[in-house]
């Protein structure tokens, strides 16, 4: 835990490199489980990690306070916790703190205490939604490089990150996961190389409700944080994942793209498979990479990207991470690995290995996705709305 | 754990439970059981369990049910897995010999470096199916997929064969990867089904299939039919296409001295 | 006036192997080799060789060597030959030393100092022979984001124009009068097999060159030679020159004896005049005034080319980069202190300016820390060698880079610095119909076409190495740079860490 507030290194090029187990698992329905089986499912595969890093996201488990921002909070010292408390309540209105839940885990060393507050943002302060996000992304950030005993690792509506240094199944049994409902919970066991594990580095990352689990390592870290700093995100947490959450956030909340096309930023099309696209798709593809090519994730990775209402996993383009798809009546698996689907859901109905760069996108309400067989159009079967605008013109 | 039964003839047969055990417990037991001369084992729930085949040179009979974990078969040399499910990634890697029936489809990587013995696999493959596969004297891999594979199908590829019926596909019965036989030079990949040849490698050349190859064809189509209990006819039905390496040195001038 | 100068080189012939076939006579265009068919030999004047190895190389029986003369002068740190030599040809002439080419003089490359990453285990490495490996860049300006209509999914953000090259370099401005024709065929046929641009320079667009317009960037200099409405439109870019590298901040002279008639017709000046171009643009004396030029010039092109402004890399590069962004420059180009020219003062080439390095790296930094790097592309050059120097420029954040130097090398030059004389030997900076023939435009391009593979391939493999398959994942990724033999201070400013760090 000494590393907590080792935050913000100017160069940012100790990024941990991971290789890793990731697991998610939606109902569509928005029907809620706990998260006993996904523990499970990532503790099944546990020789893909060394126990340095285990964690998990879940979506609508505090619908009591679905309107408030949830922040958690891992603390090194009381006079941290004093300082961002403070900090808090000049800022927000706390509605409730409390202390989140834990079991004794023997493999689970030296933990550091972690606080929840339930907060409210003054309206006065912030004219509209998009104002209020970036009010509680900028203290996020500020907390998270200003103070050195206490780091903010949560900071949704109505979802939660629990996570630190030791394998998935012990940090979920450590922070009583199976006592919690969820109708999206993702999870991650990871196997850092070349830094110590500290509990703010593992996964999943989070801003606002956006959270990642990552397998792999992004060779572009470099120019895709430069990037993301000329729009005022601050790369804090020693590795290569969150520069995906913010990412995702700055394509989608501010930028305002549909999932499937922000997916297409990240694992943008080859130029030569646009040679054969119909030009309305071509050109938009074309643009979209002139304008963020400089967020073009490359090297191996796999991600499943979760906020409110949707779960979404992603390969790289030429696919040199894994990830299996599994579906079984309103339940949507992604997994590293099948056979950790099977474990927890044995009758699964459908499973499919997706191709390189195209999401997977599980959303609530929706239809879950289909395996197509065919996929000679980019856009094809994903609900892609300029797909329909192609076929219809 | 061993178990007699009037199997005919009259095979020594084991079974053996895997659910919940480690990898190095399930493959450090059938290691004993091949040393105690179990000649066909059955295995039960296997569910992500990696190496299963790895170092049993011996060529006996391996039944899995449930999803073997990574690198099925690496290494490989004489058993015959049949694996009653899907397989993940790294199945076959380095084969040397035997063979791996698949009842479903395989991840990423399946065959890679292989030198010989076949695999069949009912459905679909993943990425970079048979890539570097190879061939050493009389050691000539087989890859037999049901379906059809993702990109980077044979890349690489110095020997072998490999060989997609295109069951799974859908209506144009057109093969659905790009990049395939990239750097390909040396071994045949036979396609039932198209391809559009802006998806090829450019290193590899298009044929029809002549009387040898058929013969080949016709002898793989007729395992793999046996095997997984389709029509042998039907399955030679439409046309295939050869693909095979236009050189065997395709990066003679790349470089300057 | 007798000359004090010593010869600077001298020929060694080995009289056993030549055949007196009078090759190197024919050859030399500094009149060096004269047979004397008294003798039935052929002698040298040393004091006339420049070095540019024409002889050496086109002699059939490998008869001919060049050496530095050998003469010792006595050891003094300061008074150096070239120090004495310099003082002497003032004192036998009055004028200002002319030369070409870029600096010879040894200030640090700090290329040499950089060394490039690799993935080892956490990654794989992508072996671009059979994986796909993308260089493709586009220069322009970019939008800040991409507006979708949530409706039909179509984008909403119009894109200014982008100019697709296949490879990230390009050839540098080099003028029809500076280089021959010939040269000009040779680059503008180069750049369009492997689709990326040459430039005109400032000497307008021969009309025999107009039919690779989509290959060509044409250059707006002070001297405003051969511009109209056609040749604005007739290229991809529109190029303000207001400083090359080689001499920085100082114009240009075209003696009238080189405009001749082919030279006349494209600068669109009268024949055997002096073609004059004067230091500053003299509708630019502000940055106020390079907004007004910029947007004439895209007012003239209907706001379908990007309108490229390029500068010699000075001291405050980075505030003067953040300005012309700021006055609509869609694509900025650097000009280092290395890079080269068909004629200048030899003070100012050797003085003045400071490396491509560490501009590069202070402008991309300042732009970024502006918020305004998307604005507009960066290209650089001026002491671009090799494929290496391309990839460590583009991780430390240019867009694309410029060659010249490394273009004409390819094309035969030896750097013998006599450009300014206009007596080439290889035919690449001459207007004597005798030596520009000596080019072949369609071999040249095979050899720059050649070049450019093998840069473009090794990039390739540089990329896979680092473990990406597309340029733009090395685009001011300076994690993928360390240094080495630098201090704190150069490290800080090249954003770089030292290696092993």
């Amino acid at each position: 835990m000494k590393d907590l507030g080792h935050v913000n290194n100017p160069w940012g090029d100790d990024k941990v490199i991971d290789a890793c187990s990731i697991f998610g698992m939606m109902d569509v329905s928005g029907k809620t489980f706990s998260g006993r089986d996904i523990i499970t499912a990532i503790g099944s595969m546990h020789d893909r990690g060394n126990g340095l890093g285990g964690g998990f996201a879940v979506y609508g488990l505090y619908p009591e306070y679905a309107d408030l921002y949830a922040f958690h909070v891992m603390y090194l010292s009381v006079s941290g916790k004093t300082e961002i408390e403070s900090y808090l309540n000049s800022r927000f209105r706390v509605v409730l703190s409390e202390e989140v839940p834990t079991r004794r885990v023997r493999a689970i060393e030296n933990p550091p205490k972690v606080w929840r507050y339930f907060l409210e943002v003054d309206r006065r302060l912030c004219d509209d939604d998009v104002e209020e996000e970036k009010y509680v992304v900028d203290h996020v950030m500020e907390i998270n490089a200003s103070f050195s005993d206490g780091f903010v690792f949560s900071s949704g509506k109505n979802m939660a990150v629990f996570k630190g240094v030791g394998y998935p199944e012990d940090i979920g049994e450590f922070f009583c996961l199976d006592s919690y409902e969820g109708y999206l919970w993702t999870a991650h066991g990871r196997f850092p190389t070349n830094t110590p594990g500290w509990w703010g580095g593992a996964h999943p990352f989070n801003i606002l409700d956006w959270t990642v689990v990552h397998n792999g390592e992004i060779s572009s870290y470099g120019i895709n944080r430069r990037y993301l700093e000329q729009y005022g995100y601050r790369c804090t947490m020693q590795t290569d994942t969150e520069v995906v959450a913010y990412a995702m956030d700055l394509l989608l909340r501010r930028h305002g793209l549909p999932v499937e096309m922000a997916a297409r930023v990240l694992a943008a099309p080859l130029w030569s498979r646009l040679e054969h696209l119909p030009a309305p798709e071509r050109e938009l593809y074309t643009s979209l990479r002139q304008i963020y090519g400089s967020l073009l994730m490359n090297g191996p990775f796999t991600v499943i990207v979760a906020h409110q209402g949707e779960m979404i996993g992603l390969t790289d383009r030429i696919r040199l991470r894994p990830l299996t798809v599994g579906t079984s009546g309103t339940r949507l698996y992604l997994s590293s690995e099948e056979s950790a689907i099977r474990l927890i859901c044995p009758d699964l109905e459908n499973a499919w290995i997706p191709a390189g760069g195209r999401p997977i996108v599980g959303r609530l309400g929706d239809a879950l996705p289909a395996r197509r067989s065919g996929r000679s159009s980019l856009s094809k079967g994903e609900n892609f709305p300029l797909h329909a605008q192609v076929q219809g013109g | 754990m061993l178990n007699e039964t009037s199997a005919e003839p009259r095979e020594q047969t084991a079974g053996l439970n895997a659910g919940g055990m480690h990898y190095r417990q399930l493959n450090a037991t059938l290691r004993d059981m091949v040393a105690g001369g179990a000649q066909r084992i059955e295995i039960k729930d296997v569910c992500g369990q990696r190496y299963i085949g790895t170092n049993l040179c011996a060529p006996l009979a391996i039944d899995l049910h449930g999803t073997p974990g990574n690198d099925l078969g690496a290494f490989m040399s004489g058993p015959r897995i049949t694996v009653y499910g899907n397989a993940q990634d790294g199945c076959g890697n380095t084969m040397d010999d035997g063979r791996i029936v698949i009842h479903g489809h395989a991840g990423d990587v399946t065959g890679l470096s292989a030198r010989g013995g076949k695999i069949f696999i009912r459905d679909d493959a993943g990425y970079r199916a048979g890539i570097h596969m190879k061939e050493y004297g009389a050691r000539r891999p087989v890859v037999v997929i049901g379906g059809t594979a993702q990109d980077f199908l044979g890349e690489y590829m110095a020997g072998g064969v490999i060989l997609l019926l295109g069951v799974t596909l859908e209506g144009s019965r057109a093969h659905d990867c790009d990049f395939v036989g990239t750097g390909m030079h040396g071994g045949a990949i036979y396609l039932r089904g198209t391809i559009d040849h802006a998806r090829l490698g450019r290193e590899v050349g298009v044929s029809d299939p002549d009387e040898n190859d058929m013969l080949l064809i016709r002898s793989l189509v007729a395992e793999y039919a046996a095997l997984f209990g389709r029509d042998e006819a039907e399955l030679l039905q439409g046309g295939f296409v050869k693909l095979y390496p236009r050189w065997l040195r395709p990066y003679g001038n790349v470089y300057a001295y | 006036m007798k000359t004090y100068l010593p010869p600077r080189y001298i020929v060694r012939r080995d009289e056993d192997r030549c055949i007196q076939c009078l090759v190197c006579e024919n050859q030399c265009s500094f009149d060096v080799h004269q047979y004397d068919a008294g003798d039935d030999r052929v002698y040298a004047r040393d004091d006339r060789c420049v070095a540019c190895h024409r002889c050496v190389t086109f002699c059939p029986t490998s008869a001919l060597g060049i050496g530095e003369y050998p003469l010792d002068f006595r050891a003094n740190h300061n008074w150096r030959r070239e120090a004495i030599e310099d003082v002497l040809k003032q004192a036998e002439t009055g004028g200002v030393l002319l030369t070409g080419m870029g600096t010879d003089k040894g200030h640090r490359v700090y290329w040499d100092h950089l060394l490039l990453n690799a993935s080892q285990v956490t990654n794989p490495s992508i072996d671009p022979l059979r994986e796909p490996m993308e260089t493709v860049t586009f220069l322009g300006r970019k939008p800040g984001a991409a507006e979708i209509d949530p409706a039909t999914g179509a984008l909403k953000t119009g894109m200014p124009p982008q100019v697709r090259l296949g490879l990230p370099v390009m050839f540098s401005a080099m003028s029809y009068g500076a280089i021959s024709l010939n040269v000009q065929e040779s680059l503008a046929r180069a750049a369009t097999e492997l689709g990326t641009l040459w430039n005109t320079g400032e000497g307008g667009l021969h009309p025999k060159l107009r039919k690779y317009g989509d290959n060509t960037t044409v250059q707006v200099a002070s001297g405003r030679f051969g511009v109209d409405a056609g040749y604005l439109n007739a290229g991809r870019i529109v190029e303000i020159k207001i400083g090359q590298g080689a001499k920085p901040g100082i114009g240009g002279h075209l003696p009238g004896e080189k405009v001749v008639e082919d030279v006349s017709r494209t600068r669109m000046i009268p024949m055997g005049t002096d073609a004059l171009s004067p230091a500053p643009q003299h509708d630019i004396y502000s940055i106020e005034d390079l907004s007004q030029l910029v947007h004439a010039l895209k007012e003239a092109t209907h706001y379908t080319k990007p309108i490229s402004v390029k500068i010699a890399a000075v001291h405050n590069s980075a505030a003067i980069a953040s300005g012309m962004v700021r006055a609509g420059a869609d694509i900025i180009v650097l000009d280092g202190l290395r890079g080269a020219t068909g004629a200048a003062p030899k003070i100012i080439r050797d003085n003045v300016g400071i490396p491509i390095e560490v501009a590069l790296a202070a402008v991309d930094t300042r732009l970024r820390q502006e918020g305004i790097r998307h604005l507009a592309s960066l290209v650089v050059s001026g002491g671009i060698r090799n494929s290496g120097d391309v990839a460590k420029a583009i991780a430390l954040g240019a867009d694309a880079v410029n060659i010249g130097t490394a273009a004409l090398v390819a094309l035969g030059c030896r750097l013998c610095q006599q450009c300014h004389t206009g007596k080439c030997a290889w035919g690449i900076c001459t207007s004597d119909p005798a030596l520009t023939k000596r080019i072949n435009p369609e071999l040249g391009a095979r050899r720059l076409v050649n070049l450019l593979r093998g840069w473009d391939h090794e990039i390739q493999e540089i990329l896979g190495g680092l473990g990406v398959n597309a340029i733009e994942s090395l685009r001011g990724n300076r994690l993928h740079l360390r240094g080495l033999g630098l201090t704190d201070m150069e490290l800080d400013t090249l954003g770089v860490r030292m290696a092993g760090k």
